[in-house]
């Protein structure tokens, strides 16, 4: 495709301003600021990427995936508002997510060791495993907010914080791996994912194409997993003080 | 307090206690100094709002004292260890949270917490007043007299030393609340257990109780024999509060 051909997609951007400034929906000004923001990001990205890709360096591998998960961490630390030593918890989970995937991926042979394979699935395992720990958050100050006299009472029992906290932590576990689970029952049914999508326009065999997507999908599956299990057992014990009382985070109040 | 020489269960001194409501600092409890005599039942009494649950929760250390020390059986409650400081001084709640479950299943909840099992559940029935047909019933489809009653019987599965009884029957109707009243007056009976028990019902602070507490915004106003404080409470707001004239509830 060429700049030219690509420049003509601009005509979606103007159908766009046109309806939100006629219709004074009054998104117009993020519209133009998304539209520069993805293409400027993209076309930096892909430059990156090829310039990755060409050396093949693992060094640089490295560094892009530690690049990713540093964003990921950053962007879902705000979930987690007000939660001491959110951060650090989430990059912990996240690693752990893309580690163990990427080492099942490439030690079973699944996919080659290179950073065309390495690269791009490493980006969607964290981008997922960093929505998912957005959830579990969310989630978790919620579960606890709301059940909050059963945890009292449990603690008022002599329940420790773990044996108070646990049935809502793993709510929240559950709630945070939903929409990875079902979005991989109905996947192909309702809409084709984008990988596969990418891989057959650009003259991919669809056979092949979907199965990279099952690889991609079942590591979805157990690195979401992974992230949420870490985040959840990580995290509950900060909703606790020394005393072993309930200390909600003000923004769950 | 009062010239009392029996031993000392639970005992408060020159404690204050603020909390933050919308980052603003505000004292609930200020300069609180008082004992509650081992095996004795202290009732407290005051308006709404001055303070007299957040006292109950530092004996159990739900909540922290700013300053100023509480101290369980000679025991300063920081130093206790926590779970073990929680058995022994049991807290029932002005509502009963009942766990998805049967009622056994409930009464087995602080034994099954501390890695043990409840031998004789139908005992602890008895002992509230409550059929041991019960115990295979689910929990949720009991009235609110005896979910309060399996929540008591449930914390003193734990035999605790001293019983915090946060307006046990105020969410109750009158027979029902009686009636709990009346199964806490035996278990005293029997167990001489110890108790600092929130009321805001005047008759039965009156019925209950050796010792009347009465807050005022945060204040120990008057700490005395009950007899005495109901037939000629001593400070200005306590003669108030018996007229009716104190803000908050009087019956």
């Amino acid at each position: 495709m060429s700049l030219l051909t690509l420049s003509f997609t601009l005509a979606f951007v103007a159908i766009a301003i046109i309806l939100s400034t006629w219709l004074k929906i009054g998104v117009e000004r993020d519209i133009i600021i998304a539209t520069v923001r993805s293409t400027i990001q993209l076309l930096i990205v892909g430059y990156i990427l090829k310039i990755v890709f060409g050396l093949n360096n693992p060094l640089f591998i490295v560094l892009m995936i530690i690049l990713m998960i540093a964003v990921a961490t950053q962007n879902a630390s705000k979930r987690g508002n007000g939660i001491v030593g959110v951060t650090w918890r989430i990059l912990i989970a996240i690693t752990i997510a893309e580690v163990i995937a990427q080492s099942l991926l490439v030690g079973l042979h699944i996919i080659p060791a290179k950073a065309q394979y390495l690269i791009p699935i490493s980006g969607m395992i964290i981008g997922n495993a960093m929505i998912v720990s957005g959830l579990l958050l969310n989630r978790l100050q919620s579960e606890a907010a709301s059940h909050r006299q059963e945890i009292i009472t449990l603690l008022a029992l002599g329940g420790t914080p773990k044996q108070s906290m646990m049935p809502f932590v793993k709510q929240a576990i559950r709630a945070s791996l939903i929409p990875t689970i079902d979005s991989t029952k109905t996947m192909g049914l309702v809409q084709l994912p984008g990988m596969m999508t990418g891989q057959i326009i650009a003259g991919a065999d669809p056979i092949i194409a979907v199965r990279f997507q099952l690889v991609v999908l079942f590591s979805f599956m157990a690195s979401a997993m992974i992230a949420s299990i870490t985040l959840g057992f990580l995290t509950y014990p900060s909703l606790f003080n020394q005393y072993q009382q309930l200390i909600l985070p003000v923004s769950s109040k | 307090m009062s010239e009392q020489n029996a031993p000392v269960a639970i005992s408060f001194q020159q404690v204050f206690t603020s909390f933050s409501i919308k980052k603003e600092r505000s004292t609930v409890l200020k300069n609180i100094t008082a004992t509650v005599p081992k095996g004795d039942i202290v009732a407290l009494i005051g308006p709404s709002g001055s303070g007299k649950s957040t006292l109950l929760s530092l004996c159990n250390l739900l909540h922290t004292a700013d300053s100023g020390e509480v101290l369980v059986e000679g025991v300063n409650v920081l130093n206790w260890n926590v779970t073990e400081l929680r058995r022994k001084v049991g807290l029932v709640f002005q509502s009963p949270t009942m766990f998805p479950g049967t009622v056994r299943e409930n009464l087995a909840l602080a034994r099954r917490l501390q890695g043990s099992t409840l031998n004789d559940p139908e005992s602890l029935l008895i002992n509230v007043g409550l059929s041991p047909d019960l115990l295979d019933h689910d929990a949720s489809d009991l009235s609110g007299g005896q979910k309060q009653r399996i929540a008591l019987a449930r914390v003193l599965s734990t035999e605790p030393h001293a019983l915090l009884l946060d307006e046990v029957t105020s969410a109750l109707d009158p027979s029902a609340a009686r009636n709990v009243e009346e199964w806490i007056l035996q278990i005293h009976a029997k167990e001489r257990t110890t108790m600092l028990w929130v009321t805001h019902h005047l008759e039965q602070a009156q019925r209950v109780s050796q010792w009347t507490w009465l807050m005022v915004d945060g204040h120990l106003i008057e700490a005395t024999e009950t007899k005495r404080f109901f037939s000629s409470p001593q400070s200005e707001h306590g003669q108030l509060f018996l007229q009716g004239e104190l803000s908050g509830y009087l019956t």
